[in-house]
Formats: structure tokens, sequence, C-alpha cells
């Protein structure tokens, strides 16, 4: 690496934010979700977090010596992986997942691209599509609510694949968490607390959540069940891990393009593919598989949405 | 002697199919679910090598420059219809689970570059060494491959269960995880190949 060239987007100016001081920023904003997930789902919730966690951090520690880098387990990146990932399992999984998970996170996700900053797609997507794809039947064993005792249940939008109608779940229930789910995505109050901070302080865009979201309301409105603009828009957004996709894992910063206008355009193909997966895939859910689409697509839409540079045509 | 050696051990590692030159990728991804797979595939290419190696190299001289690609699938496809009907007769499992890809052989790019890049220009023996290590190569990273394949994928090897209670990555046993298996491997021998240098 004798050139090394920062690509970014100008204009270049300083600014006493770090990574290690953003990531951090990022693992606050989440513990409220957290909280919720285990105030939800119980103490095994904590279990898959903190595994997920500890294992995400040991393994970027013995990969980061492995290959003779600079060990920097406390920018807190890892961790924030570790922790979105097990944000995006369900609440009682066998305790190997989250470490499995975690390991590929790290390993394949991130450290086998050359670290931080080098990687084409979300780590901790990728832990979940790998947990996905290998062990499925894990990874769609939801627990109910509210309810300590593992009675299993399915996902809003798993019954609504289905065919089977929704009982009892008001728009309040999906909003406050009380449904079946990942330990991360059920508690919208807390994800949109944690989404405020980052708002707050600068960290996020408006442009890639809020084009997500309503996109996927827009799309899931008009292609409804009964026809033409007869969809239930605001039961797309809250259920499945939208909130959370839209807020926490579409808008990393090295995943994601660079420049406003290309932003607005990975938030459109986000949405679109979550939508069309939603309606008419095989998943019930679509939001880290339309993440990880995009991601692959960023480098192209950095090309095309490159700012004009300043007194040219 | 010792340069027959050279000939026949090129093929396995230092110009090993699969993981140097990156030949035959096609049938590597597709075949490589089970180990029982992988040895039947790795047999049958070896088996097609060796024969097209041999007759190709007997004919170098008389074959016409400009029509030398034609005569050579023509022996390649010779030989790999003997290979599929010996195995339809002796093994018909065997050729079910792999298939379309038996007929394949005959499109593999380490028949043809074998045939066109070594074989058209050396001696019968040399050729034989040549198709023979070259097979063998491609047979072992096939080995490798469908056993790491099969044993995380399906939690099995040969078909026998290893450890009883492993919950096995399904993803493995899909195309992504060939792509997976084979990109990492891959880099892993360069790894091993810069270390070396």
């Amino acid at each position: 690496m004798k050139n090394k060239l920062i690509v970014s987007v100008s204009p270049h100016l300083h600014k006493d934010e770090s990574i290690n001081k953003i990531m951090w920023m990022v693992v606050l904003s989440l513990l409220p979700v957290g909280i919720a997930g285990v105030i939800i789902f119980g103490r095994s919730a904590l279990w898959v977090i903190g595994l997920g966690i500890v294992s995400a951090l040991i393994s970027e520690g013995i990969l980061q010596i492995l290959t003779k880098r600079k060990v920097t387990l406390f920018d807190g990146s890892a961790f924030l992986t570790g922790l979105l990932l097990a944000y995006n399992l369900p609440p009682q999984v066998p305790f190997w997942l989250p470490i499995v998970g975690s390991f590929f996170a790290i390993a394949i996700g991130k450290q086998i691209f050359g670290g931080l900053g080098q990687n084409i797609f979300n780590p901790a997507l990728a832990g979940r599509v790998f947990l996905m794809a290998s062990w499925p039947k894990y990874m769609t064993t939801f627990t109910r609510p509210l309810n300590y005792d593992a009675i299993t249940s399915a996902t809003p939008l798993a019954i609504l694949k289905e065919g089977r109608i929704l009982e009892n779940i008001s728009y309040w229930d999906l909003f406050l968490g009380k449904r079946g789910g990942c330990i991360g995505e059920v508690c919208i109050l807390a994800l949109l607390l944690g989404a405020a901070l980052l708002f707050l302080k600068g960290y996020i865009s408006w442009h890639i959540p809020l084009t997500y979201i309503f996109s996927v309301g827009t799309l899931t409105y008009v292609f409804g069940p009964k026809g033409l603009f007869t969809g239930d828009w605001l039961f797309h957004i809250l259920s499945g891990g939208l909130i959370l996709g839209a807020f926490f894992m579409a808008t990393d910063y090295v995943t994601s393009p660079l420049t406003r206008k290309g932003q607005l355009i990975f938030g459109l193909g986000c949405g679109l593919l979550t939508a069309v997966i939603r309606l008419w895939g095989g998943y019930p859910e679509g939001v880290s598989y339309a993440i990880l689409m995009m991601n692959a697509a960023t480098p192209i839409i950095d090309r095309y949405t490159k700012n004009r540079i300043y007194g040219t045509k | 002697m010792k340069k027959f050696v050279k000939e026949f051990l090129r093929g396995i590692i230092k110009e090993n199919p699969t993981f140097v030159l990156v030949l035959g990728l096609c049938p590597t991804l597709a075949v490589s679910v089970s180990l029982t797979n992988g040895i039947g595939m790795g047999i049958a290419a070896t088996f097609v090598l060796l024969g097209s190696n041999v007759i190709i190299s007997l004919i170098r001289n008389f074959v016409p420059e400009r029509i030398r690609i034609p005569c050579y699938i023509v022996v390649i496809a010779t030989f790999v219809t003997i290979t599929e009907l010996v195995m339809k007769a002796y093994s018909p499992a065997l050729n079910r689970a792999l298939g379309i890809y038996v007929p394949l052989i005959v499109v593999n790019c380490i028949v043809l570059g074998r045939a066109e890049a070594y074989a058209s220009k050396a001696t019968v023996v040399n050729s034989f060494m040549d198709g023979l290590g070259m097979g063998i190569g491609f047979t072992l990273a096939l080995l490798l491959i469908s056993a790491i394949r099969e044993f995380l994928g399906a939690g099995k090897l040969l078909g026998q269960v290893v450890i009883k209670g492993f919950a096995p990555a399904f993803v493995l046993g899909m195309p992504s995880g060939a792509l997976l298996v084979i990109g990492l491997l891959l880099g892993f021998f360069n790894l091993l190949n810069k270390r070396k240098a």
C-alpha cells in the first residue's frame, strides 16, 4: 500500500469525530433496543447478545493477530457487529449460533476483505444471512413475547405469508414490540429513540432511512392483497426488521454510497427489493437480503453519482 | 526417470488444475456436494485426461494445424462416451448423482487445455505422465473441496454420519457454499505460495 489514498466526497473538512467515537455512540444508541429486547423476551435474549458481542471481539482479536494487523479491539466496530448480529437473531437460539454467526461476520464479512473500511457487505447482515441459509430451523423459531416459558410463535409477517389472518395484534402492539421476532427488531419505540440520537448527533442523514421506509410503505400500499391501493402500509413498516435495518444497517458508512444522490438511490433500491421479497418472494421478510444486494451495488452507485467538480459543466 | 516424476508431480502441486490454473471450475462447483461424487468425477476426468493426452500426443504429427481443435474434441468426446457408458453400466447410482456433468467433461477446460498446451507438443510418455499428474491433482482438489462441503454441509463423510448431534450448515451444500469454499481455499493456497516465495 504505497499510495494510501482515501476516497471520499468533497468537501474534505476535518472534524473532531473519530471511528471510535462514532462506533461507541451507535452502540449507545442501540442500548434501549437491547433493554427492550431483554424485557420482552427474557434472560435468554441477554445471553444471545452477550455471546454475540464476546465472540465477535474474540474473532476480531485472533484474526488481527493471525494476519499481523494492528489489533483494534476497542474501536467499537467488532463490538457493534456482534451486537447488531445478536439483534438479528431470535431470542432462544442454541448457544453456538451467535458464536458461529459472529465469527462468520467478522472473518468472512470483514477481515477477509482487509478489515474495517474494506468490506463490501455489512458484516452483521452477512453473518445473519449465513446463519439463515445454514440453520433455517433455529433462525425461524420465534418465541412469544412477554412469555418466558418459550412458547413458540410465528412473526406477524410469517403469519401473513402463510395466508392466515392476524389476530388481536394492534399497531400499538407492533410499535411497542409485543410480537414474535428477532431480539432487536421488535420494539420500534426503542429503535426510534436510538435513531433520534444518531440524527441529533448528525451521524446518519435522513436520505437512506426515509427513502427506504417510504418506498416500502408506498409499494405495500399500492400492491395490497385485495387489489391496488388497499395494502396495510403501516403494518408493513412496523413489522419485520425494517426500522432496525433502515436506521442502523443500511446507513453503515462503509457499505452505503457516499453521495446524497447515491444514498437516495440506495434507499429506494432497498425499499423496492424488500417490498418485492415480502409481497411476492418465498421468504416472509427481505430486509437483510435487500440491504446486502444494495451493498453489492454501492460501488457502481458511487461511480455514477459523483458530485460535479466545482467550476466544471 | 527423474524427468517423468517431474512431469507427474507438476500437475499435483505447482500447476494444480483447480487451485493454480483455476480450470474446470464448472464440474468442481457442481458435483463437490459429497465425497462420493468427488471421487467419481475425479476418476472419470483422470481417465479422460490420460486417454486423450496419449492419443493426441500420438497423432500430433498428422493433424493439420487448422483443424486441430475439432480433432482433439473428437478424441476427447470418444473417451467421455466410454466413461459415461461404463459408469452407466457399473455404477448407475453415481451416474445419476453426477448427471449432466459426466458428458460435460468434453468441455472441461483442463482436458482441452492439456491437449492444446501440452500433449500436442510432447512425447507420448511425457503426455501420459502429465495427464496422470493433472488428473490426480484435479481429483485431490475435488476430494478436499467435497470433503469439506459434505462434512460441514451435511455432517457426513462418504454418506456416513461422523459426529452425532452435529448440526450441519446447509449453506455449504448449496451452490453459494461451493463458491465460498473454493474461494477461501484458493485464497489460502495463494497465501501459502506467497509465503514460500
